[in-house]
């Protein structure tokens, strides 16, 4: 891609969780981030459990608070700071441009699979037809049997259950993916397609920040490694 | 995206004698967004939710509403014929307890058609055909039509109040406490069914819930009330997982997982 833009601009960004039922103990947990991530290029973040890694992506999706620093994203031609923009600045943001995949999927309990993924494709802007038709397509190249389709996935395995998560990421096809460990409880097969899906999604120009566990994903998908305990907040990093 | 607010408070208290039902409430509420307000019994939700929908009036400030021709009125000034139609046409009032929301000597159809009358429907067959639409969308078997809330389970009520309050297609709807009071599984469908006439309808709402897995399923902004104040508010996932305030805190932190 010539000449691509930055899509993610983290600079200077702090987080401290103030825990009022211990007494108001301060916790902090990361310290003057700054990071950037640019079209079609996926960025992950590495270091140890704990270091900060899955409250960076929450931060950037707007789920965890940030009081220090600034979360630049982009959205079309606007730059919206995710740190100050006002909740309703946020959701267009997260309807049009940001998605996020956790390991937990989290629906409404009555549900089906393919309605779950299909939702999440009309919700970002793509006709009812087209969006089953791209729900059918992701569930089956994501390996789930056509059985489950039509069930709400609270009963599935773990497994199933983070490939339905996958799938809606993808279906709704944004420009910014933030992804916490989707490939947490997957098989060797199923993490094979899920790089095939990042692959296609970075050759569109999608800007991906991930945290992933497993070696074999992270070289084959990361860009650059970001190790993220160089922003720990305590201990002689000050 | 307008920028005008579909509804807005500015400074909204409402007092019972000497004690607070409410105090300092402002916020806005814009086309096609839910809006959770949390808090414990006590704490001033259900006062407000009432100020808001016009059944009490405030004893401070002011709340506002974009009506149909895109004016901005205060909902005070309105008069009585005027209030009553916004009620009966442009909103719809979802009661915890159904039989306050619906007329339950009436048939289903019944209920659901009257709505339809306020708002002008004359023709019998249209109107019969509206309402079983509608009652199949809530998933009550139209060949119910018939019979009264009466021979309805708790569940099926609730639904055909939803239906009675969706049929004249508001642009705001108040929800009291909607899932309370009914068992878990038919909370589920009923959850369900909400978002997706929500979604489809493109309605704004606003849902009083002691249930933070309610709010959490069904709303994008939060408010948090507490002693009858606003204590935090933001979007509903930032509000809960990342919750500022001491008592914010205590309320998620007190939620059992299953």
């Amino acid at each position: 891609m010539a000449n691509p833009q930055t899509m993610i601009d983290l600079r200077d960004v702090s987080k401290t969780f103030v825990m009022h039922l211990q007494g108001g103990s301060e916790i902090p947990v990361v310290r003057n981030v700054s990071l950037s991530v640019r079209q079609g290029e996926c960025v992950v973040l590495g270091g140890a459990s704990g270091a900060g890694k899955s409250s960076i992506l929450k931060m950037i999706f707007g789920s965890y608070r940030c009081e220090d620093g600034t979360i630049l994203v982009r959205d079309g031609g606007e730059q919206v700071d995710v740190a100050r923009a006002a909740p309703r600045r946020i959701l267009e943001l997260r309807s049009r441009t940001l998605g996020y995949v956790s390991q937990f999927l989290r629906v409404i309990p009555r549900v089906s699979a393919l309605d779950i993924v299909a939702h999440s494709a009309r919700m970002s802007g793509t006709p009812d037809d087209a969006a089953i038709a791209r729900a059918r397509e992701l569930l089956a190249q994501l390996l789930i049997p056509e059985r489950l389709w039509t069930l709400p996935p609270a009963t599935f395995s773990g497994g199933e259950q983070q490939r339905v998560n996958i799938a809606r990421a993808f279906a709704a096809d944004r420009p910014v993916l933030l992804m916490d460990e989707p490939t947490a409880s997957l098989d060797a097969a199923n993490r094979a397609v899920v790089v095939d899906l990042l692959a296609e999604a970075k050759s569109r120009g999608t800007a991906i920040l991930g945290i992933y566990h497993d070696e074999d994903t992270r070289r084959l998908v990361a860009d650059r490694v970001v190790d993220v305990s160089v922003f720990a907040a305590s201990g002689s990093a000050s | 995206m307008t920028d005008i607010p579909l509804l807005a408070a500015q400074n909204v208290a409402y007092s019972y004698g000497s004690r607070v039902g409410c105090i300092d409430i402002s916020f806005d509420l814009y086309e096609g967004e839910v809006l959770a307000i949390v808090g414990e019994s006590g704490s001033g939700k259900s006062t407000l939710l009432s100020v808001l929908s016009t059944q009490l009036a405030p004893s401070n400030g002011t709340v506002s509403y974009r009506m149909r021709d895109g004016v901005m009125r205060d909902l005070t000034a309105l008069s009585e014929a005027e209030r009553r139609l916004l009620l009966r046409t442009d909103w719809g009032f979802v009661h915890q307890d159904a039989r306050a929301g619906l007329r339950m000597g009436v048939s289903a159809g019944g209920n659901v058609g009257e709505r339809l009358m306020a708002v002008g429907w004359r023709h019998y067959g249209n109107i019969r055909h509206e309402a079983a639409d509608w009652l199949s969308r809530v998933e009550i078997d139209p060949a119910r039509m018939d019979d009264r809330p009466t021979q309805f389970s708790g569940g099926m009520r609730q639904r055909l109040q939803i239906a009675k309050n969706l049929v004249t297609r508001p642009r705001l709807v108040f929800m009291d406490e909607p899932t309370g009071g009914l068992d878990v599984s038919v909370q589920a469908r009923l959850l369900d069914l909400v978002r997706g006439l929500v979604d489809d309808l493109g309605l704004a709402a606003i849902v009083v819930t002691h249930d933070l897995a309610v709010a959490r399923l069904l709303s994008t902004r939060m408010l948090v009330m507490r002693h009858g104040r606003i204590i935090e508010h933001g979007l509903t996932d930032q509000v809960l997982d990342d919750p500022r305030e001491p008592y914010t805190q205590l309320l998620v932190s007190s939620v059992l997982q299953a």
